[in-house]
């Protein structure tokens, strides 16, 4: 590959002498640019300063502002010259320079000269840089040039005009938009390229009006389209077209389809791929609609072109993240591409497979696999890591070869995030294939002998502690541990000693012999170690009288922190800055957990929260959520927060003000926190509340509010109200809002308000409070294990028919949106085309109650669906409430 | 989805990673060293890869990365990772293809060097702020050519005076020294 490289080094030195920026400086540069003041100009000498003065912008060099100016001002004076091609390098230096607003009327009338002249490229060129500087005010002067440069017959012409105006819709959107009439008409143009460049300025002016885009969709479709870009652009403005008309209930057909399906017979490659790629994600699409799309993407992956190949596997293995079953099709082809030059396609193929892959096929892949491991980059590895995991948790019986596998490329070399994701497949194994844990945890143990990452081997020695003890022969793990406290730095001694502590208070038998290793490390030099074995001894009764450990202390050594850290690290701040002689309790802190730690979702296609992971996302807005509302003295009496619900929008997009509600949840009260948007840059609200309407919510009463003084233009502000319900239950209602305020008009160019306001009111959406808002997501690492230990005690069981559904995916995600619990095990995923599916899903109900549900469905071929429903939790009542919700859904 | 299609950036390195000529359309690299660590990652991660019959396709940094080599000229176009990559190696092969065109099928680092206005005007047909201008190799270099020199000169006697005033300037540089 590097061969005609090599060659040319024995000329290298010839080479670097022709190069004509040679030892080039700016400042003589600079200098050489007086040329352009010359009376009797040369062209090409000119020419050739300019494209020196570009060289060296280019090269990252940066001009003074004095320089620049100076620069400017002496290329102006280029204008003088005839010559074509020294007008297009000043074209290029002034658009390089994007001079400021005083400078760009100097060049102006030249430009707009230019503009009409009768060279079709000056008129071109003049009008791209003419936009690229200009501004609202000189805009309005040239606006009548530009509305005709969009239907010039020239192409070229019409082009810059349509791709300038795209441009400038960014800034001068009002301006822009009076030329629509124009730009209809170049998107009926025979070239081209203008038709694309028209219509993607037309879908921009009309995008947030549905109607105008569904019928621009509709015409277009229809009509002639001549360029293959100008045909990928209709594709996804017909895909959104698609998505927010949804599908035609009664006849189950899709509007468009048959256009994007028409697409995959075009012959431009790139339109085809589209049309593909467009049928893949729509929304709940179905196996008859996206297998001609698999067909067109599956002859892409014996391509000779590396980019089509690239593409198509990209695609196909997105599709096998939700529709596995309609990617095998192309397994064969994708097998043959493991071997691929390119390691990218090889890497997504791989990944593709092992999320295609029946169980037969596992051991034959991972043989595949282990040779193309040693030779690619780490950030593919872990992509291949993560499939791996997933593989695994599918099929657990394959534990032992996959197993082995991580074990292996846990012994080569390799960086930490590399590392990092082994560690965290392996102990997600361990915790989800109980048969794989012995195994597991001597693989850890080894890894921890020669690791070079202390954060991996604290992670590790922390779940050896807890999962250690529970083996078949714990004493064998004491040596490693042991060594980790003879050889290794403060932080992992530490931890080591935390370990320990942990195997002494669980097995008594070892007791003894535990407690002779925590004397040692009192003499440790390290503060923290030594703190922590003089506690353990004490607390174990390391004193020489062997006693069965007590629970209070188990409890101390393995009782998870069931606090969210980021809660307690606020409760903790909040506790230093008011000063109180109490001392900081604990049982204060709130504890919504949104986390889920240690779960795995097998649903393919999410992260995974591998060992000690931070907190997933909810949980950071939850922080918010509880930050905002303990900083309003008049909520901070309601309690600890139970949930925030997602925010629910109450104005359509694009309105006047953007609104949306989230609710929160206490044990006794709801808090409605407004979040408004104001989109009038000529408008400053002020006192700005929400009258509710409660009447169709008979269990509540209105405690409380919290107006929001001023709301100034594009800037979120909140508004709260709060009611009171009976606690503990979970009350259901609807609430109508209306937003109230004080509208100041403000003077955009100064930015300041007026005195006087007008009282005005703006009508929201309604929206409910529902029983899923009691529910919080919550997984359960083992379903079946969690199941099992609630006891059949207040189990309800009962059946509903769910009546006609559009797909058996379809009623599974309604039945869980509308009991908002967190789907287990992937189970939340339907195959598609089959007949029956059960789904697990967990969750705690208001007051702390841990809800377990399974749901089995059937479908049958009049596409009635009938759903079995039982479900387990530690209070009757509650599981009553379950049914309830679903009966009356 | 619903954009147009676009594209970030277009690079023309040399056989060490430095740069040519290059073209930012996107902020996501806002300095010139966010640039340069850009483009020193591009060319790590590819100049092992034989790019010189076929395009070659990667992903980086959550961008896609089309690109392909002759001699010591490589060329680079980067996308969002939702582009449609074969929009992606359209455009290259018109950059590609055009500035064959334009440097008369001598394409190497010192024919490029020598004609960079050529190559910034070329560049500046293909893509105008991130949107693709025109991606057909003849008409992007039949747009730059037809600025270069006078207009009317026929495409023969443009090669010749063309070759003249290269070797007048060679001549020149020669006798200076």
């Amino acid at each position: 590959m590097a061969q005609p490289l090599v060659k040319k080094d024995d000329d290298r030195d010839d080479e670097a002498e022709y190069s004509p920026f040679l030892g080039i400086e700016k400042g003589a540069v600079l200098q050489e640019a007086r040329v352009f003041n010359d009376p009797q100009l040369d062209a090409r000498r000119c020419s050739q300063v300019i494209t020196k003065l570009l060289y060296l912008l280019n090269q990252g060099e940066t001009f003074t502002k004095i320089e620049a100016t100076e620069v400017f001002f002496s290329v102006t004076k280029l204008f003088q010259s005839r010559d074509i091609g020294l007008r297009r390098m000043v074209y290029l230096m002034i658009k390089e320079l994007s001079p400021s607003a005083d400078e760009v009327i100097i060049v102006t009338s030249s430009l707009m000269k230019d503009m009409n002249s009768r060279t079709d490229m000056y008129r071109a060129n003049a009008i791209r840089v003419l936009c690229r500087i200009t501004d609202g005010t000189l805009l309005t002067q040239i606006e009548r040039y530009l509305k005709q440069a969009i239907v010039d017959k020239n192409p070229v012409v019409a082009s810059a005009a349509l791709v300038s105006g795209i441009h400038l819709l960014q800034t001068n959107p009002e301006i822009v938009k009076r030329w629509s009439n124009e730009v209809q008409e170049a998107v009926q143009s025979r070239a081209a390229l203008v038709q694309f460049h028209a219509l993607a300025l037309l879908h921009q002016i009309r995008q947030n009006d549905r109607l105008a885009v569904s019928k621009l969709v509709t015409s277009l479709t229809k009509g002639t389209v001549r360029s293959p870009l100008a045909q990928c652009l209709l594709i996804r403005y017909t895909s959104q077209v698609i998505r927010e008309s949804g599908v035609n209930t009664q006849t189950g057909d899709r509007p468009f389809y048959d256009y994007l399906e028409g697409c995959l017979r075009h012959k431009a490659e790139m339109v085809i791929f589209e049309a593909a790629r467009a049928i893949t994600v729509l929304s709940g699409v179905t196996t008859r609609e996206l297998t001609p799309a698999i067909t067109v993407l599956q002859l892409f992956l014996s391509s000779s072109k590396p980019v089509l190949r690239f593409a198509a596997v990209r695609t196909l293995n997105k599709v096998a993240m939700t529709h596995p079953m309609a990617v095998t099709n192309c397994n064969i082809d994708m097998e043959s591409l493991i071997s691929d030059q390119n390691r990218s396609i090889a890497t997504l193929a791989i990944t593709t497979l092992l999320k295609t892959g029946n169980e037969s096929s596992v051991d034959r892949l991972m043989k595949q696999i282990t040779n193309f491991m040693s030779d690619i980059a780490d950030e593919f590895k872990i992509v291949v890591v993560d499939a791996i995991r997933s593989l695994c948790l599918k099929f657990p019986l394959k534990y032992r070869s996959l197993m082995n596998f991580l074990s292996n490329i846990l012994r080569e070399e390799g960086g930490f995030e590399y590392k990092k994701a082994i560690v965290d497949s392996i102990v997600i194994l361990i915790r989800d294939i109980p048969d794989a844990k012995e195994s597991g945890l001597l693989h850890l143990c080894e890894f921890i002998e020669d690791c070079e990452f202390t954060y991996l081997s604290t992670q590790i020695l922390h779940f050896l502690g807890n999962e250690g003890p529970k083996t078949s022969d714990p004493s064998k793990y004491i040596r490693y541990i042991y060594n980790r406290v003879i050889l290794e730095n403060a932080t992992v001694r530490a931890s080591a000693v935390s370990t320990l502590a942990k195997f002494g208070a669980m097995i008594d038998s070892l007791k003894p012999r535990i407690f002779i290793l925590l004397r040692r490390c009192l003499f440790d030099n390290d503060d923290e170690v030594r703190d922590r074995a003089t506690l353990y001894l004490n607390t174990l009764g390391g004193d020489g009288s062997v006693v069965e450990t007590d629970k209070d202390v188990k409890e101390f050594l393995f009782g998870s922190l069931d606090i969210p850290l980021t809660n307690m690290e606020t409760s903790l701040k909040n506790y230093i800055q008011n000063p109180s002689e109490e001392p900081f309790d604990i049982n204060s802190v709130p504890k919504e957990v949104k986390s889920q730690p240690l779960v795995e979702k097998k649903a393919p296609g999410k992260k995974p929260t591998g060992l000690g992971a931070p907190p997933t996302g909810p949980t950071s807005t939850a922080d918010t959520y509880e930050r905002i509302l303990s900083s309003i003295p008049e909520f901070t009496s309601f309690g600890k927060l139970f949930k925030s619900s997602a925010p629910v929008e109450l104005t359509e997009a694009e309105t006047e003000y953007a609104v949306n509600v989230v609710k929160h949840i206490f044990d006794r009260h709801v808090v409605f926190q407004y979040n408004c948007t104001n989109t009038i840059p000529e408008q400053l609200l002020e006192n700005v509340f929400v009258i509710v309407d409660a009447s169709e919510a008979e269990e509540f009463s209105e405690v409380g509010s919290k107006p929001l003084k001023s709301l100034p233009y594009d800037t979120p502000g909140q508004t709260f109200v709060a009611f009171e319900k009976p606690e503990g239950v979970p009350a259901v209602g609807k609430f109508s809002n209306m937003l109230r305020f004080t509208v100041k008009e403000v003077d955009t160019s100064t930015g300041e308000a007026e005195d006087d306001g007008v009282e005005d009111e703006y009508q929201l959406e309604d929206f409910e409070v529902v029983a899923a808002d009691y529910m919080v997501k919550v997984g359960v690492s083992n379903f079946r294990n969690a199941w099992e230990s609630m006891g059949p005690d207040f189990e309800r069981i009962d059946e509903y028919g769910l009546g006609p559904r559009e797909s058996l995916a379809e009623a599974v995600s309604t039945v869980i949106n509308l009991l908002g619990m967190q789907p287990c095990e992937g189970t939340e995923v339907v195959p598609s085309n089959s007949r029956s599916h059960s789904c697990l899903l967990s969750g705690l109900y208001i007051g702390n109650m841990k809800v377990l549900v399974r749901l089995s469905f059937g479908i049958d071929a009049s596409k009635e669906v009938a759903m079995k429903l039982a479900v387990r939790s530690e209070d009757e009542n509650v599981s009553d409430t379950i049914h309830d919700i679903v009966a009356s859904g | 989805m619903e954009t147009c299609p676009s594209v970030k950036n277009i690079l023309l390195l040399d056989s060490e990673g430095k740069r040519i000529a290059v073209k930012y359309y996107s902020d996501d690299w806002p300095t010139n060293n966010a640039k340069e660590a850009f483009e020193k990652a591009v060319f790590n991660k590819t100049q092992k890869t034989n790019a010189r019959t076929e395009a070659e396709i990667t992903m980086l940094e959550n961008n896609i990365l089309v690109y392909k080599f002759v001699q010591d000229l490589y060329f680079y176009v980067t996308g969002g990772e939702d582009e449609n990559e074969i929009i992606l190696a359209a455009v290259l092969q018109g950059f590609f293809d055009a500035v064959g065109i334009l440097l008369r099928g001598n394409v190497d680092k010192r024919e490029a060097l020598e004609n960079l206005d050529l190559i910034l005007l070329c560049i500046d047909e293909i893509v105008d702020g991130g949107i693709i201008l025109e991606t057909d190799a003849n008409s992007i270099a039949t747009k730059v050519a037809s600025n270069s020199v006078d207009a009317g000169a026929p495409l023969s006697e443009q090669t010749i005076s063309q070759a003249l005033a290269t070797a007048r300037e060679h001549l020149a540089r020669s006798l200076l020294k």
